[in-house]
């Protein structure tokens, strides 16, 4: 075995071995799935409680109108005083009182809830979709229009806008913006968090190796050089390992815990589209009779989407994803790793480190904010420079691959940043070699220059 | 026959010259002492004999041949920033660097095996380096040093931080060491131990060699003409047997027993000062006192560091 092999098996090993690899590797899955999981378990228990509703329609045209729902029912009362009801309403066990006056068909700001807690916008929505919709059948018919339901279903319109993108060949593909905007930003956004994570743990790995005084031990065995790579080498191959299994995990989980809680959102599409009640759960009355056509509309038109997603995901070119997510985040990590790297050999400890750490974490953070605007206009100048220079590239140039890049761009990018992080490499290099021998010396950038500037 | 030879060295920091012109020659079989006050360029010389860094002007030989990258293999060097992964356990670790020089599995396995119950440490090998003392982590880091038994050993201030009985077993080892064959450079500010233990030694000053030789050549140049008296008797008498050639630099008592140091201004023989005093005091013992590396290490020094100033 190299002895290049030897420290990347060392520096790989001890910390994978550490707890706090085991805690992170565990914690990660569980937070992201959460992440995905919790909104949606949030949007379930919500208003599980049952709510009773006093509806005290003086209009006289809204009795058994809006639909009880899973936990909204409404109890229709007569000749009741609004006055005395909004007070004693609490102790006859109503949630609230729905008030309906009777203008309301040409005032429809004469809907009032009168309840002691804030309503959940749910709530609002249907019982104002009810209302809204009963109103409209109403004014409808009262134009006497023949066979009026036919009609209104012929009319019934819903557009989704299918993007289709010209490519130079002349063959046109159908992109979807919002998926493209999702994978970009996620890789994008893995990219810079695995840089300053693990760029950061090659400098801590430096500074220890300095402080713990075994690092001439070590380069009286191997180059410098040697040392640095293997270090920086082996905690790339840590964080692979770690964004591996945070990947596996967290898919396991949302999985597991989607199958066991939600059975109803695993379900496939077909699934769905045979059985529409389960996607309105909390509005099961929804589709039943004259709604059931509006659902399974609803349902369609989902469908539809998710088999745009689909495809706009079959779309992004795989291969060209997962090639350029790995380089560039192989290509960002080195540049910055290195860069790391020689910010540990210079300094004596970490709270020495602010000075030479800022001109680093402004471009990752130029980089980010370029990424955020580059979803919005991933053609922009603005974005095509940023996604060419080395220092910014691996962010934002992942974020306009699902968009489509042309070849060239990628290849221009791909080549400077390989040329930058060999350059950064040599350059880290120099100052490690002589930074990590050098102790209790108070580090500037004159000094480091000098340092460059150091014969073997 | 030297294992080691480096001639016409010079290594250039930027500005700073931190060796000019520097050549050393260590024979084979012997503990020589490279000695030199802070900032002298010890460090950088023995950085260069490790490839740690290469000179930028000059030739290296090591056992006759010019000095390659393998040749790590053959040094061991304790540095004098010296210490260990202090998360990692010590078994572990010392298996680690012993592979680094070149140690194959099994043989350091077998090696360390032998240390370890030669230092009876055996129980520390699952321990993390930080849950020992210092002292033990020195222990490891000595057998970590050896382990690929070099012919060329570099110790840089070895017994700094060892207690007075750990230190006793090192320079054991280390005398050890030289009668298996081995070679040792040895670095130090503590003189006594180098007229302990070296028999060559050489002495950089502001980046120069300005002393170099046979430990009991070196002490027999700077020998000053100083003689160590033990007599009973009244010390007033041998004042006044001792003309103005000699001085008397101090005169104490103990018990009884009077010790005069007398330095000899002009070129006399031991047996013409003893007839001077035969017949003044009873002497118990005459002996002339030869200098101590301290001694020597301090004039050296000083003069050189005068004839730069002027």
């Amino acid at each position: 075995m190299s002895k290049t092999s030897l420290i990347i098996k060392r520096e790989y090993l001890t910390r994978v071995r550490k707890k706090s690899f085991l805690v992170m590797t565990i914690l990660g899955p569980i937070l992201f799935a959460a992440m995905m999981i919790v909104p949606i378990w949030m949007a379930q228990i919500e208003d599980t409680e049952e709510k009773l509703i006093a509806v005290v329609d003086s209009s006289g045209m809204f009795r058994n109108v809006i639909p009880d729902s899973e936990n909204l029912r409404f109890e229709y009362l007569e000749n009741e005083d609004i006055e005395l009801l909004k007070n004693t309403f609490k102790a006859r066990g109503f949630y609230g009182v729905l008030y309906i006056s009777h203008i309301v068909t040409y005032a429809p700001n004469t809907v009032i809830f009168y309840s002691d807690k804030q309503p959940g916008i749910s709530v609002n929505m249907h019982i104002s979709n009810a209302l809204e919709k009963e109103i409209e059948d109403r004014k409808l018919a009262a134009y006497n229009i023949e066979n009026l339901d036919e009609i209104m279903a012929s009319v019934k319109t819903n557009i989704s806008i299918r993007n289709f993108k010209i490519t130079d060949d002349g063959s046109e593909k159908e992109s979807n913006a919002g998926v493209s905007m999702a994978v970009g930003y996620a890789s994008g956004f893995l990219i810079y968090l695995f840089i300053f994570l693990f760029g950061a743990q090659v400098m801590r790995g430096v500074i220890e190796e300095k402080t713990s005084r075994i690092v001439e031990v070590m380069v009286s065995s191997v180059k410098p050089f040697q040392l640095m790579m293997g270090k920086i080498v082996g905690i790339a191959l840590v964080g692979l390992t770690q964004f591996v299994l945070w990947i596996i995990l967290t898919f396991t989980i949302v999985t597991v815990v989607q199958a066991t809680l939600f059975p109803e959102l695993s379900q496939s599409p077909t699934q769905q589209a045979l059985n529409p009640t389960g996607l309105f759960e909390d509005g099961g009355q929804a589709a039943t009779g004259e709604n059931a056509a509006v659902a399974q509309e609803a349902i369609s038109e989902d469908m539809v989407q998710i088999q745009n997603v689909l495809e706009a995901v079959r779309d992004i070119n795989i291969g060209v994803m997962i090639g350029s997510f790995i380089f560039y985040f192989l290509g960002g990590y080195l540049l910055y790793g290195s860069l790391f790297a020689a910010i540990g050999g210079a300094v004596d400890n970490e709270t020495d480190t602010q000075q030479f750490m800022f001109p680093i974490t402004i471009p990752l953070i130029i980089g980010i904010f370029v990424m955020i605007n580059t979803i919005n206009s991933p053609e922009s100048p603005l974005s095509f420079w940023f996604s060419i220079i080395p220092l910014t590239s691996p962010i934002v140039m992942m974020v306009r691959i699902p968009f489509g890049v042309p070849y060239w761009e990628l290849a221009l990018s791909a080549a400077l940043l390989i040329l930058t992080f060999i350059f950064t490499t040599w350059l880290a290099g120099k100052i490690y070699r002589v930074g990590i021998l050098m102790y209790g010396k108070k580090v500037n950038y004159a000094e480091l220059w000098k340092w460059i500037r150091y014969k073997n | 026959m030297e294992i080691f030879r480096a001639e016409n060295v010079e290594k250039k920091f930027g500005d700073f010259v931190a060796l000019d012109n520097v050549s050393i020659s260590v024979p084979k079989g012997s503990v020589f002492g490279l000695l030199g006050p802070n900032g002298a360029g010890k460090t950088t010389l023995i950085r260069i004999i490790n490839q740690i860094t290469a000179p930028d002007k000059g030739a290296l030989f090591f056992d006759g041949r010019p000095l390659k990258a393998e040749d790590v293999a053959r040094i061991g060097y304790l540095p004098e920033e010296r210490g260990l992964y202090k998360k990692m356990k010590v078994g572990e670790q010392a298996l680690y660097l012993a592979r680094l020089r070149g140690v194959s599995k099994n043989d350091a396995l077998k090696r360390l095996k032998y240390w370890f119950e030669k230092f009876e440490i055996q129980t520390w090998w699952d321990k993390k380096v930080e849950e020992l003392s210092k002292g033990m982590q020195q222990k490891v880091q000595f057998i970590v040093t050896i382990l690929h038994e070099p012919p060329l050993l570099i110790f840089d201030e070895p017994f700094s931080g060892f207690d007075p009985i750990n230190a006793n077993i090192l320079k054991q080892e280390i005398l050890n060491m030289r009668e298996k064959g081995s070679t040792v450079i040895f670095s130090t500010h503590n003189m006594g131990s180098v007229e302990e233990l070296c028999n060559y030694i050489t002495l950089i000053n502001k980046s120069r060699v300005i002393l170099e030789g046979e430990i009991s050549q070196v002490r027999n140049t700077y020998k000053s003409d100083i003689y160590e008296l033990s007599f009973t008797g009244d010390p007033e008498k041998l004042k006044l047997a001792l003309n103005e050639k000699y001085t008397i630099k101090s005169l104490t008592e103990n018990q009884g027993i009077h010790t005069a140091i007398i330095k000899v201004t002009e070129q006399v023989t031991e047996n013409r000062l003893l007839s001077l005093i035969i017949n003044s005091v009873h002497i118990i013992s005459f002996q002339e006192v030869l200098p101590g590396m301290n001694d020597i290490f301090i004039k050296v020094v000083e003069e050189t560091n005068q004839s730069v100033t002027l």
